[in-house]
C-alpha cells in the first residue's frame, strides 16, 4: 500500500471514528439513564406527588404541569406561528425593509439562548406589566415564544412547497387571495406545518432553563387547575431531584428522565410518521 | 385585487384587507419578542448601573452580588463562561467538522440514513439530561474512572465535554449543508487531475465550503455561550477566575438561573444582577449570531 493510499485509509477512520464517539456517548448515556431509574419506573411514579421522601415521591403534578404547559403552548404557537408564516411567504414584499426586518430577526430569535426567554417571562410575564405571577399561562408563553422561530420557519417551507399552479388555478376561479391560502395552500401544508409544530413542542418539553426563572419554586404537590395555576413540569422536578444531595433522587430523577424521554421519542415518532405518510411531491 | 377592479366589480374587500392586517400582527409577534427582551434588559441593567459603576462591572476580579460587602466585577463568570465555551469547542469542532465531511464526501445513502438521525437524536436530548449525565456518569465513571482524572465533583472539564457532544451536531449538520452546496464539478475537476477523496475533501471542498464551516462553528460557539443546564448541574458554582479546569466554575447562564430561581424581591439588587448579566450575555450571543447569518449569506451567494 503507497504512502498516499495509507493516509487516504487512514484519513477515512479517522472520519468515522469523529462519528462514532457521537453514537457511543449517546448509548453511554442513554445507558447510564435507563440502568440508573430503571428500578424506580412504574405507574406510581406518577400517581405520586414530589414528596421529601424519596420512596414516597412520584411526578404526578410535574407530568400534569407539562401536559397543561404543552397544550397551552400548542394553542399559542399554532395560529400564530401559521399566521406568521402565511404573512411572509403569501403577503410580504421583500423589497420592503420592515419584511426583510421581520425575516432577519426571526433568524436571530431561533438562537438567543433560553434562559434569555426566561429573564423576558420574568420581567414581562411573572412581573412587571402581565404580573401573571409564576402560574401555567406565563411558563406556556416563555417556552411558546422562544420555539415560535422553529414553527415559522417549518410553516414556511412547507408553504413554499405548495407549488403555484396551485395558488395560480384557485385565483383563477375567482376565489379572493385569503380564499385560496384557507382552502388551497393551506390544507395542503398542513403535514409539513404538523411536523414542524411537533419538533417545536419536543424542544419546548424539555427546556429547563427558562422554567427555573418562571417555573413554581421547588416543591408543588398539587396538579394545575387551570392557566391561572402554579406550576412544576418534568425537566423542571427531574432538575429539581439532580439538586438534592441524597442519592435517592438521583435514581428518581433518572426515572423521571426515561419518562422525558419516552414523551420525546413517542412526538418524534409521530413527526416521522406524518412526515412519511402525508407528505406530497409535487 | 387588482384584476376585480379592472374588471368593474369595484366592491372593497374589507375582509381580505382585515384577514391582511391580523396576518402582520402575528408577524409582528417577533419583532415585539425582540424589543421585549431588550427593553426588559435594558431597563434593570440601567437601574443596575445607577447602583454599580461600568468600571467596576467590567474590570473588577471579584463577584459575590449578593454577600453583606458586594463585590461586582462580572469577570469570574465571563471566564468560567469562556472555560467552558473553550472546552466544549475543543470537543465539538474536530468531532464535529471530521463527522460533517464523513456524511458529506465519504458515507453512502445508506449509511448517511442510519447515522444522521443518530445526530439529530443527540441534538433532541434535552439538556438537563446531558447535565444529569454529566455529574453522575462523566465525571465519576469516565473521568475519574477511566481516565484518572483528578477532578472536582463539580468541573468545569465534564461539563465542557458533554457540551461539546451537545453543541457537535448543530456543527455537523451546518457544516454538512455547506460542503454538500459544493458544487460537484470542483469536485470532478480535482478527481480528473487525480486527487484521491481525502485531497478532495481537504483541499476543495473545505475551502470553497469554509464560509459555511465558519457560521457553523459561530452558532456552535453561540449555543455553548448561552447553555445553561449543564454547567448549572456539572460545573458547580463557584465564581473562579483561574483556568484549571478540573475545578469548579459559575457561567454567566448559571448564575442567571441560580439566582433567578429564588423568589429574588423586584428591585433589589441581586434582581437587577440577572439583567446586567443577561444583558452581557444577549449582547455575546448577538454578535456571534450576527457574523453567523453574515457568513451563511456569503457561501449562498457563491453558489446558489
Amino acid at each position: 500500500m503507497s504512502a498516499r493510499r495509507a493516509r487516504e485509509v487512514g484519513f477515512h477512520g479517522v472520519l468515522l471514528g469523529c462519528l462514532s464517539l457521537s453514537v457511543l456517548l449517546l448509548g453511554l448515556l442513554l445507558y447510564d439513564v435507563v440502568s440508573d431509574g430503571a428500578s424506580r419506573l412504574s405507574v406510581d411514579l406518577l400517581n405520586r406527588f414530589p414528596s421529601f421522601d424519596p420512596q414516597r415521591a412520584g411526578l404526578e403534578s410535574a407530568f400534569w404541569g407539562t401536559v397543561w404547559l404543552m397544550g397551552t403552548c400548542a394553542a399559542f404557537i399554532v395560529p400564530v406561528g401559521v399566521a406568521t408564516a402565511v404573512y411572509l411567504e403569501e403577503y410580504a414584499d421583500r423589497e420592503r425593509w420592515w419584511n426583510r426586518l421581520i425575516e432577519v430577526n426571526v433568524q436571530n430569535l431561533a438562537a438567543v439562548p433560553s434562559i434569555v426567554y426566561g429573564i423576558l417571562g420574568l420581567a414581562f410575564l411573572v412581573r412587571g406589566p402581565l404580573s401573571l405571577g409564576r402560574v401555567v399561562l406565563a411558563g406556556a408563553l416563555t417556552l411558546g415564544l422562544l420555539v415560535l422561530p422553529v414553527v415559522i420557519i417549518a410553516a414556511r417551507e412547507a408553504i413554499r412547497a405548495v407549488p403555484s399552479s396551485i395558488r395560480e388555478g384557485s385565483l383563477a376561479l375567482g376565489a379572493t387571495q385569503w380564499q385560496t391560502i384557507w382552502r388551497q395552500v393551506l390544507p395542503a401544508a398542513v403535514p409539513g406545518i404538523a411536523t414542524g409544530v411537533i419538533l417545536a413542542l419536543s424542544r419546548a418539553i424539555g427546556e429547563t432553563a427558562p422554567l427555573i426563572l418562571v417555573g413554581a419554586a421547588t416543591f408543588v404537590a398539587f396538579n394545575p387547575s387551570g392557566l391561572d395555576s402554579g406550576f412544576t413540569a418534568l425537566p423542571l422536578q427531574i432538575f429539581n431531584w439532580i439538586s438534592q444531595p441524597q442519592p435517592e433522587f438521583k435514581v428518581l430523577a433518572a426515572a423521571g428522565i426515561i419518562v422525558l424521554l419516552m414523551l420525546l421519542l413517542t412526538m418524534n415518532a409521530a413527526a416521522i410518521w406524518l412526515r412519511n405518510r402525508y407528505e406530497r411531491k409535487w | 385585487m387588482e384584476a376585480a377592479t379592472v374588471f368593474g366589480a369595484a366592491r372593497p374587500r374589507y375582509g381580505e384587507r382585515l384577514i391582511r392586517a391580523l396576518l402582520f400582527l402575528a408577524a409582528l409577534l417577533s419583532i415585539l419578542t425582540t424589543v421585549g427582551i431588550v427593553a426588559s434588559l435594558l431597563r434593570e441593567t440601567v437601574a443596575f448601573f445607577g447602583d454599580v459603576s461600568l468600571v467596576d462591572f467590567l474590570t473588577g476580579k471579584e463577584w459575590a452580588p449578593l454577600f453583606a460587602d458586594p463585590k461586582f466585577g462580572v469577570w469570574p463568570l465571563v471566564n468560567g463562561t469562556l472555560l467552558v465555551t473553550g472546552i466544549a469547542l475543543a470537543v465539538a469542532v474536530p468531532l464535529g467538522l471530521g463527522s460533517a465531511i464523513f456524511l458529506s464526501e465519504y458515507a453512502r445513502p445508506r449509511t448517511r440514513r442510519v447515522l444522521k438521525p443518530i445526530l439529530e437524536m443527540l441534538a433532541g436530548i434535552p439538556t438537563v439530561v446531558f447535565g444529569y449525565f454529566a455529574l453522575t456518569f462523566f465525571t465519576p465513571e469516565i473521568l475519574r474512572g477511566a481516565l484518572g482524572v483528578d477532578v472536582q465533583i463539580f468541573n468545569a472539564l465534564s461539563a465542557g465535554i458533554v457540551m461539546g457532544f451537545m453543541v457537535l451536531p448543530t456543527i455537523a449538520s451546518v457544516a454538512e449543508d455547506a460542503m454538500s452546496a459544493v458544487p460537484q464539478s470542483l469536485r470532478e475537476g480535482a478527481y480528473g487531475l487525480g486527487a484521491n477523496r481525502m485531497q478532495v475533501s481537504t483541499r476543495v471542498v473545505f475551502p470553497a465550503a469554509l464560509s459555511g464551516i465558519v457560521a457553523a462553528v459561530i452558532l456552535g460557539i453561540s449555543r455553548a455561550i448561552g447553555e445553561t443546564m449543564i454547567v448549572l448541574i456539572a460545573a458547580g458554582q463557584i465564581a473562579n477566575t483561574g483556568v484549571n479546569p478540573a475545578e469548579a466554575y459559575e457561567t454567566m447562564t448559571a448564575f442567571i438561573a441560580a439566582t433567578g430561581k429564588g423568589d429574588v424581591p423586584t428591585g433589589s439588587i441581586g434582581y437587577k444582577t440577572i439583567f446586567a448579566v443577561g444583558f452581557a450575555l444577549f449582547l455575546m450571543t448577538l454578535v456571534m449570531n450576527a457574523l453567523s447569518i453574515r457568513f451563511v449569506r456569503r457561501f449562498r451567494q457563491v453558489y446558489e
